[in-house]
């Protein structure tokens, strides 16, 4: 089969002394099917499509889209930029007409492709509405109908689903599915794995190069018979998997719902629940394995379990009361509303996720409870101290990691640890004693005299997460905390975490990767700011199965099925009022 | 390098109109910021001098000393605060009352009965110096005129050609019009880019068989015709509203504001093409647009009055060559022997920046 593009060693640097965003990429996509290019932020996915899109000139290698210089054949390439490439101003239809002008759709031909297009993704009724306007899931669609809006040969598509609800990601998905019947060549790029195994074949970038090539199930197979879910064990699932993960036998280990899920070392069988105490009535099953356990055994790095930033953690004390609590959170910008009575309690020693897809109001949700944002309505406590009294005391029992890491970018990164030692009040022996622990425990020596702002986006997440801890706070605010990163970043970053949380550490962690969902022993799905579903996964996952029927759905799967109700009842009202 | 499409170039335009037309904000800066400053500057600013309180300190009642006085109390220039000592007066000019004294001493009739020069004394107020200067050089030239008139009886009929009551208004209104250029042109324009470079908007347009030129075009025309027509708002109210005389002719000023709007417009795309970013265009456009316009150009400050250095620093500034060319459409008419070598000089600071844009728009898409 011909390739509709292809990259062969191609090279391309940003800095002409620092590393290579792109380190000899060779890659084919080929028509009808979807070639999904997959890996964590920073591997350099955008970069190789904008040299597709002939919007950067790689520095080496040859590139060929449509048989022909990249650029050359534009007309027949869509593209879809990470942020949709839409007009906010422009009305949905005069964004497509804008796009169908630009890539050269016979006049003739605009109504009925509008129309299909209108129709295909569901966006008819919203024709006049201005781009700026249109929820996450809606953008999503019309960015992809621009780019559809002259029939293409190739399309390339930037991280179409970041960020959007898990609904709209599956209908994304099925309708460039369609597409592919058609025989377009479709790149996909994506830092989510589970998108990859959906994929014909999978391009892995990470830090640049190439790290496999190929269908997604030959990187998974060799995971295959080494996966196994381990159940009734005695204990929390927390210090069996430190245990599990500090065995040499065992490569990799998460939580999944009361299960332990292990993937063992290359040449071992199951792990003996003898060795890790599970008990006596411990046993393991075998389990599927999934593209991240290949990726993972790609990486060939240790995944460890124990955490030394939890080791030497004070132990919470017995307070009274949870350690987070809020009560009807609402609140309100003018008349559209962020966040609408959210209520929840977190425990010490319990890790508490908010999920949802952006917008939705957990960043809001969050802001009220860490004081940042007084609610309009509802009240709410961090360590049994109502935040609207005593907001400056409440805050410094928590510790608070903001999304992207928020760091000073200008600040070296041993200026911003004694920033936040000085933030939170640190007398100066303690402020040297804990930064000191801190460098050692993230290993940040060799970057002390860097910029925050330029480090790999692993050292930045471990440095936020140092800054955060400074004062040991016996409660933690995590707001998208693993965004990005690889997965075995990923990895430590709960190893740490379960470990703070087995000193009796409360934690509030929004996320929107469902496996990390997993780690949460409760969960409050917020969708349109409103507060749909609490439980714990395995709740969460029998009420699924209660409204669709289906035997044992993945934590995505019950989502959809309650957004998916969510919807439903409020269209009923809406009907009835 | 790809031919222009007309279609391309006009959806390209048609969509730079809606997003005009939706952006509050523009028609801001288009139609209500002109109005500000033409009222700030017709009214609000003004370079003229008009009577000045001055104390008169009379401490000598003879002939010549009153005839003197007589003189500062009808001078134009002058409202007169009469005393027979400094001391009353004193608190007046500590307290801004009065901005100078003009003190005729007890034995002024004395002296200037033998015939000799009779010294006055000025006395300033040093924190408004160009006031003080002002004051003190008017002062004497009453008392130059009131010494003269004892002599051989000269006067002088003071004619100024084209802005005969010296009404700082009739510069500074059509020299408004250089800063609302400025404004639409550079600080728009460079908005408008970065803003494609900060929504990734300019990503999925270039993704698009649009060539540099086409996309550059479309954001110049629509601009261009936006600022010729705040232009022409100015210029009706600079007319009917201020009285500005209109002596030259309306062809002549549209080809040198389409002139200068090459300069402007070239600039606008140059700092968004290497800034990128729509708070730092604004910054830079400010400093680099619209401040040199208002202190170096000629238009607030003379030129020929300023120190050497900066005024080679002013044939730098395309603004400089606008001015003299609008004052000399409004006050004196169509002179094109002023207006061709200004139009020669604005269109090469135009060539040059759309050149630099250019060069900047390719290059940083790397």
């Amino acid at each position: 089969m011909q390739a509709v593009a292809a990259a062969r060693g191609v090279t391309k640097r940003f800095a002409r002394a620092g590393p290579p965003a792109l380190d000899s990429v060779s890659i084919a996509i080929r028509p009808g099917r979807i070639t999904g290019l997959v890996g964590p932020d920073g591997a350099g996915k955008t970069t190789l499509i904008r040299i597709l899109a002939g919007l950067l000139r790689p520095e080496a290698g040859e590139v060929e889209v449509l048989g022909a210089a990249p650029g050359a054949r534009a007309e027949d390439v869509g593209y879809m930029p990470q942020r949709f490439g839409l007009y906010e101003d422009l009305s949905v239809l005069q964004n497509l007409t804008l796009y169908a002008e630009l890539r050269g759709l016979p006049r003739a031909d605009h109504d009925a492709t509008f129309d299909r297009l209108l129709e295909f993704t569901d966006l008819k009724r919203f024709q006049d509405r201005p781009a700026g306007k249109l929820s996450g899931g809606m953008k999503q669609k019309l960015g992809l109908a621009c780019a559809l809006v002259r029939a293409p040969r190739l399309l390339l598509l930037d991280e179409p689903s970041v960020g959007v609800d898990p609904v709209s990601r599956r209908e994304l998905w099925n309708m460039v599915g369609a597409l592919v019947g058609e025989g377009i060549g479709v790149l996909w790029s994506t830092a989510y794995l589970d998108e990859a195994e959906k994929c014909a074949e999978v391009f892995l970038l990470n830090e640049g190069r190439v790290l496999f090539s190929g269908p997604p199930a030959e990187l998974t197979d060799r995971a295959r018979g080494r996966v196994f879910l381990m159940s009734g064990f005695d204990g929390a699932r927390r210090p069996i998997l430190e245990r599990a993960l500090d065995r040499d036998e065992v490569s990799d280990g998460t939580i999944q719902g009361r299960a332990v899920r292990l993937v063992m070392a290359r040449g071992e069988g199951p792990l003996d629940p003898r060795l890790i105490a599970a008990g006596p009535r411990a046993r393991l099953d075998p389990a599927e394995a999934r593209f991240e356990d290949g990726f993972i055994d790609i990486l060939n790095r240790a995944v460890t379990g124990r955490s030394a930033l939890a080791a030497g953690y004070p132990e919470t004390r017995g307070d009274t009361g949870p350690a987070i609590e809020a009560r009807g959170l609402t609140k309100r910008f003018g008349d559209f509303v962020a966040a609408d009575d959210i209520s929840l309690s977190v425990e010490r020693g319990e890790i508490f996720g908010l999920l949802g897809p952006n917008g939705a109001g957990k960043s809001t949700t969050f802001k009220m409870l860490c004081g940042l944002l007084t609610p309009t309505a509802g009240s709410g406590a961090v360590g049994g101290q109502g935040f609207a009294a005593s907001g400056p005391a409440a805050r410094t029992r928590l510790g608070y990691m903001a999304q992207k890491f928020s760091l000073y970018g200008d600040l070296s990164v041993a200026q911003n640890l004694a920033f936040f030692a000085g933030a939170y009040g640190l007398d100066r022996g303690r402020a040297r004693a804990r930064i000191g622990a801190l460098v050692e425990i993230f290993g940040l020596e060799r970057y002390l005299r860097s910029d925050a702002g330029t480090l790999p986006l692993g050292y930045k997440q471990r440095l936020a997460l140092a800054c955060a801890v400074m004062h040991e706070p016996p409660v933690l605010f995590l707001d998208e905390p693993t965004s990005g990163v690889d997965p075995i970043t990923r990895r430590e970053f709960w190893s740490h975490i379960n470990g703070l949380v087995e000193r009796g550490v409360a934690v509030l962690v929004t996320t929107h990767f469902m496996d990390e969902a997993e780690y949460c022993d409760r969960i409050a799905l917020v969708y349109r700011a409103r507060q749909i579903a609490t439980g714990t996964p395995d709740e969460l996952r029998a009420r699924a199965t209660a409204l669709t029927g289906r035997a044992d759905p993945t934590l995505e799967d019950a989502f959809i099925a309650l957004i998916d109700q969510a919807d439903r009842s409020r269209l009923a009202t809406e009907a009835a009022a | 390098m790809r031919p222009v499409s007309g279609r391309r170039l006009a959806a390209l335009m048609a969509k730079e109109i809606v997003q005009i037309r939706r952006d509050p904000s523009t028609l801001l800066i288009a139609f209500v910021l002109p109005l500000v400053l033409l009222f700030l500057f017709g009214y609000g600013v003004s370079l003229d001098t008009a009577r000045t309180r001055v104390g008169l300190a009379l401490e000598d009642g003879s002939a010549p000393a009153l005839g003197l006085a007589q003189s500062y109390q009808r001078s134009r220039w002058f409202d007169i605060t009469l005393a027979h000592s400094v001391a009353p007066l004193r608190a007046d000019l500590i307290a801004g009352r009065i901005r100078a004294i003009v003190v005729i001493p007890a034995d002024f009739g004395r002296t200037a009965a033998r015939g000799r020069a009779a010294p006055i004394e000025i006395i300033t107020d040093g924190s408004l110096p160009n006031t003080a200067s002002f004051v003190a050089a008017y002062a004497e030239g009453v008392r130059a005129n009131w010494a003269g008139g004892r002599g051989p009886p000269i006067r002088i009929e003071t004619r100024f050609w084209f802005n005969p009551e010296l009404k700082s208004r009739f510069f500074l209104v059509p020299g408004a019009i250089a800063i609302v250029m400025t404004m639409i042109g550079t600080l728009l324009t460079a908005l408008v880019v970065a803003r494609e470079w900060e929504r990734g908007t300019i990503e999925a347009v270039f993704a698009t068989p649009i060539s540099m030129v086409e996309f550059l075009v479309s954001k110049l025309v629509p601009y261009f015709v936006l600022a010729l027509f705040s232009m022409a708002l100015c210029t009706v109210l600079a007319i009917s509203v201020f009285g500005v005389p209109f002596r030259g002719s309306a062809p002549a000023l549209l080809a040198i504001s389409a002139a200068f709007l090459a300069p402007a417009l070239g600039q606008g795309l140059f700092i968004s093409a290497a800034t990128k970013n729509q708070f730092v265009a604004s910054q830079v456009a400010l400093l680099t647009g619209f401040l040199p316009v208002f202190m170096l150009s000629g238009f607030l400050f003379e030129i020929s009055s300023m120190p050497r250095p900066i005024q080679w620093l002013t044939y730098l500034l395309p603004a400089r060559y606008l001015i003299p060319c609008l004052s000399t459409v409004f006050l004196a008419g169509d002179l094109w022997s002023v207006f061709l070598p200004n139009i020669a000089a604005m269109l090469g600071f135009g060539a040059i920046f759309f050149a630099l844009a250019f060069v900047f728009t390719r290059k940083r898409l790397d």
